[in-house]
């Protein structure tokens, strides 16, 4: 956690960002050179602002800037660009998925004079950007009409996703899976059949500033721990936005949850997820819903004009279409309700709720309600708000959250960086090893007669492995395993000598 | 596939499994399998993806992803002697079924049934799965109802379908026969001041379990594209490999990378065969209803050699497989039966194309490198089961 000393560091930092945030977009007739001004931005930022700018680093491209233009393929680039490059796409029309599965590349659109680099899906694409890699960055783009996601990302960490406009584009717009440390910013979305934002399984995770309306949910975070989404613009939504635990994931768990400083108002969409989907058994008029999440705190948002209620919290059985698991607590626990704004919540319930106002002796459908099991939960100033269900909560001791600036980890999330030696070895136990034993003929000659043969001239194994040729009638050939890079072949074939 | 006649010996652990079988001269191997280091006397497995992380560990997520716990630690020996044992049918009631029966090592450690045939030509319930990198599963059988591959081996060996044995009768069988002794002598050593004793059942358990975990497959085309061979795969392969991962068709959700399984128990609704009754999965167990129907997600690894598909054999190939997923939420669930279906399973649309290119991305799971050897005789003196008919209808 960081201390409050830090916050007014980290708005300097965020005055920097939307500077240049609307910088870029007012489209200015100086030259489109969107990584340099990025560059220096982050840079300066980097000054600044602690762990975001740790988060940030990566992306402060050191090397390459691949332009594409209109009738080039993103993707062509994409398979160019070495780590540390920048693709920047100019301004129109693209239809294809970007597939990143390497680390450290940033995808910048260029926005220029209002017109936006845009990847149109044609209703017939599965996902506009799927990345897997470390460090990857994607902003300025318009995404629209893709059946899937429009941004996904597969266990890709230190990733940041900013300024993006995801117009009708599939089940989940922006979508980090299996991540750690991400920052999701100054995006907007609408038309999403599932959550707009979905922070899934994953670890400290920021999404802040972004607007998302006319989606079945505005912002989800499911199993994920360390989230906090803050200033955000959540309306016109089924749900605006949720915090789960989900059954069945191989992730069990979702705690330290912050959703402060937004406005979440009237979220009284028509419910139009897929059948089964969970978010199909979110009633329409739902601000928030925290469902199984432990330690979550709700905190300054304005929750306004939400038709079912303002904030739900629940446990599993009380939600519609879950599936218990026994590996993971169905209970919502020490939740905090801070202050909000409550105005207008609860007109219309749905009738679980009204049977609980009947029970409750009130004809107030709630800003609060809490169903189901759950413990340590609080709420500050009961007597303020219309709520069901909290009689058993207590009042929260902490006043604010102003001590958690961010849950972004100080530097990045490190890849495991072996050494030369140590990625030698493992290719040689995990691959060679499966023909060459050390004494013992196997599919290929013994270890131990190669090393007599090569003492002191890996280079010579290194050479021979990348272009075997055939040496022994008494044997099968050897697969070439120029796969390997050079240094990889050399530190096997080093290991190679050495094993006993 | 490998031969059992001579030249077999090449591809044995150790050149004298090859001698003649007389007690004294059976010798377990004391090398490691392939992927294993041997770091005091014990086995430990090296993969090119333990250089990653994994979130909380679970070993789910991307390319470069951690591998999910793993059992290891076996000595040599256990591993060793593990082999003999799942090849030897002196472990079945009659003498005539091997582990190997069902999980032969050349159709990808399947039988290519709907259905096993167990003893006596009974008919299992379940189609036979793969055993490639079952050290790192944490449920065992199709409805994860064994937790252990001690607790699992326990099922085939005494169910009366299947090898039909008996504790006490499996353990006086080996006991009575010198080979094993000598075996299991040098895969348990004595310890402090105890002598060597009987062969107990937990040590054939151990020794089973120490073989199956030394079934690796993380080679493949696909794992060299994961470690940054951007080549490594075809252009078609690399168009499934994106519908895979989709989250259209969400194959990855369930069947996640680097496993290929996310080891979560699902409803997905996939059928039986004509005229064979309702299998209610992990939801047979009562503490579980909302999980009728559900099976544990199987890895994909090496599914291209195991047809036919799914808990009971019903998809003869794996295009037939994968266009179970674009039928329609719920098309095959029989009437009457009102299944909790997961939430990832819905109408993903599917093209005819992007079938084929599924099937082409699975394809590039495949890796047997590391095949063991099977062994050339057996310490029972029993004919060891000869590949080509291994599995094959008695
Ligand atoms: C699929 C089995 C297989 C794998 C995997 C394999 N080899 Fe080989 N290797 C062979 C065979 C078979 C030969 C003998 C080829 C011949 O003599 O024609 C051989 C030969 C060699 C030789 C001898 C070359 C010479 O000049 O005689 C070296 C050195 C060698 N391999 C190194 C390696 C290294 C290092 C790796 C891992 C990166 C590796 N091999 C992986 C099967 C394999
Ligand atoms: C008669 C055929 C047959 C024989 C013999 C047999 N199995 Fe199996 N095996 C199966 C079938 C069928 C299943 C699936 C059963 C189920 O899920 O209910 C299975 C499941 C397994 C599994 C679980 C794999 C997973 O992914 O959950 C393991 C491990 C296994 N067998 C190992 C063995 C061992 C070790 C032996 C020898 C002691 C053995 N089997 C003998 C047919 C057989
Ligand atoms: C909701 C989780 C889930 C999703 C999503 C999913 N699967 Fe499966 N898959 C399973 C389960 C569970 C089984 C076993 C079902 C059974 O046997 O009844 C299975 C079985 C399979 C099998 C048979 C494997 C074998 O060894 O028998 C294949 C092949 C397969 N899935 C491929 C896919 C593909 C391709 C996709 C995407 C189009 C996909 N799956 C999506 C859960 C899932």
């Amino acid at each position: 956690m960081k201390k409050s000393a830090l916050v007014s560091i980290a708005l300097v930092a965020l005055a920097a960002w939307v500077g240049y945030t609307y910088g870029t977009r007012s489209g200015s007739h100086a030259p489109p050179t969107a990584a340099g001004s990025t560059t220096d931005t982050l840079a300066s930022a980097k000054h600044t602002a602690g762990s975001a700018a740790a988060l940030l680093k990566p992306g402060v491209s050191t090397g390459q800037v691949i332009v594409v233009k209109p009738g080039e393929s993103i993707q062509d680039a994409v398979r160019k660009a070495q780590p540390g490059d920048t693709v920047q796409v100019m301004p129109g029309n693209y239809s294809e998925t970007v597939y990143i599965d390497k680390d450290n590349i940033a995808l910048v659109g260029v926005i220029h004079g209002g017109d936006w680099p845009t990847l149109d899906g044609q209703g017939k694409r599965n996902d506009a950007v799927l990345y897997s890699g470390n460090g990857i960055r994607v902003e300025n783009l318009k995404i629209t009409n893709y059946k899937g996601n429009a941004i996904m990302g597969q266990a890709g960490n230190n990733f940041v996703v900013r300024h993006n406009w995801i117009v009708n584009s599939g089940v989940y717009g922006i979508f980090p899976e299996f991540a750690q440390n991400g920052l999701i910013e100054y995006n907007t979305l609408t038309g999403i059949e599932d959550a707009a934002i979905y922070v899934g399984m994953s670890d400290n995770i920021h999404v802040a500033h972004n607007e998302v309306h006319g989606n079945v949910a505005g912002i989800e975070s499911e199993n994920s721990r360390h989230v906090i989404i803050e200033h955000n613009l959540a309306y016109d939504n089924a749900g605006g936005i949720l915090t789960f635990i989900t059954p069945g994931l191989p992730i069990k768990t979702a705690f330290d949850v912050i959703i402060r400083n937004n406005f979440v108002v009237a979220n009284n969409h028509k419910n139009f997820g897929a059948p089964g989907s969970i978010v199909s058994g979110v009633p329409s008029g739902t601000g928030i819903i925290v469902m199984a999440a432990d330690d979550v705190i709700i905190e300054n948002n304005v929750i306004r004009d939400n038709k079912n209620a303002g904030i739900i919290v629940a446990d599993h059985k009380s939600f519609a279409n879950i599936t218990p698991d026994p590996e993971s607590d169905p209970s919502p626990d020490r939740v905090q309700v801070l202050p909000n704004l409550f105005a207008d919540n609860g007109y219309e319930p749905i009738k679980d709720i009204q049977a609980l106002m009947l029970a409750g002796l009130t004809r107030q459908g709630p800003d609060l309600v809490a169903v189901g099991s759950g413990s340590g939960s609080c709420v500050t100033n009961r007597d303020a708000i219309k709520w069901l269900g909290v009689s058993t909560w207590t009042a929260c001791q902490r006043t604010s959250t102003s001590d958690v600036v961010t849950y972004l980890l100080d530097q990045p999330a490190p890849p495991r960086v072996l050494s030369a030696q140590d990625r030698g070895k493992l290719v040689y136990s995990s691959v060679c090893a499966g023909c060459h034993a050390y004494n013992v003929r196997m599919i290929g000659p013994p270890t131990q007669i190669l090393q007599a043969m090569y003492a002191g001239n890996p280079q010579g194994i290194a050479d021979y492995i990348a272009k075997p040729v055939r040496k022994r009638e008494d044997f099968p050939p050897m697969p070439s395993q120029a796969h390997l890079s050079p240094d990889l072949r050399l530190a096997v074939a080093q290991y190679m000598l050495t094993v006993k | 596939m490998r031969s059992v006649s001579g030249p077999l010996c090449l591809f044995a652990y150790t050149l004298l499994a090859c001698a003649p079988v007389q007690a004294s001269a059976w010798r377990l191997s004391e090398q490691c399998p392939a992927s294993f280091d041997k770091r005091d006397s014990r086995c430990w497995l090296r993969s090119t993806y333990q250089q990653y992380g994994s979130l909380t560990g679970a070993g789910v997520g991307g390319l470069k992803t951690g591998l999910p716990p793993f059992r290891d630690g076996f000595t040599p020996q256990q591993i060793d002697l593990g082999r003999y044992l799942f090849f030897d049918p002196v472990m079945s009631a009659n003498g005539k079924l091997a582990c190997a029966s069902c999980h032969v090592p050349g159709k990808g450690f399947t039988d290519h049934r709907v259905h096993s045939i167990g003893m006596g030509g009974h008919e299992v319930r379940r189609n036979a799965p793969s055993l490639w990198n079952v050290g790192f599963l944490k449920r065992f059988f199709w409805d994860g109802r064994a937790h252990s591959l001690e607790e699992q081996v326990q099922g085939p060996l005494y169910n009366a379908t299947e090898m039909g044995n008996r504790p006490e009768s499996l353990v006086k069988t080996l006991n009575g026969l010198p080979a094993y002794l000598t075996l299991f002598a040098q895969a348990f050593p004595p310890t402090g001041n105890a002598i060597g004793g009987d062969i107990a059942a937990a040590q054939v358990y151990t020794a089973l379990a120490a073989f199956e975990s030394s079934l690796i497959s993380l080679n493949s085309r696909y794992d060299f594209y994961a470690q940054g061979v951007a080549d490594a795969l075809t252009p078609h392969e690399l168009e499934g490999m994106n519908v895979f991962r989709s989250f259209v068709a969400r194959c990855a959700e369930c069947h996640t990378p680097p496993l290929f399984t996310n080891q979560q128990i699902a409803v997905i609704g996939m059928p039986e065969p004509a005229g064979m009754p309702f299998d209610a999965g992990a939801g047979a167990a009562t503490d579980a209803p909302m999980l009728r129907g559900g099976f544990k997600i199987p890895s994909l690894r090496n599914a291209a050699l195991t047809a036919p598909y799914g808990h009971s054999g019903q998809f003869g190939t794996l295009r037939e497989t994968v266009a179970f997923y674009t039928g329609g939420r719920g098309h095959a669930v029989p009437k009457g039966e009102n299944l909790h279906l997961h939430w990832h399973i819905w109408e993903p649309k599917l093209s005819g194309v992007e079938l084929d290119r599924l099937v082409d991305f699975i394809g590039a799971l495949t890796d047997e490198s590391f095949l063991p050897a099977i062994p050339a005789s057996l310490p029972s003196g029993l004919p060891p089961p000869i590949e080509s008919t291994l599995g094959e209808r008695s």
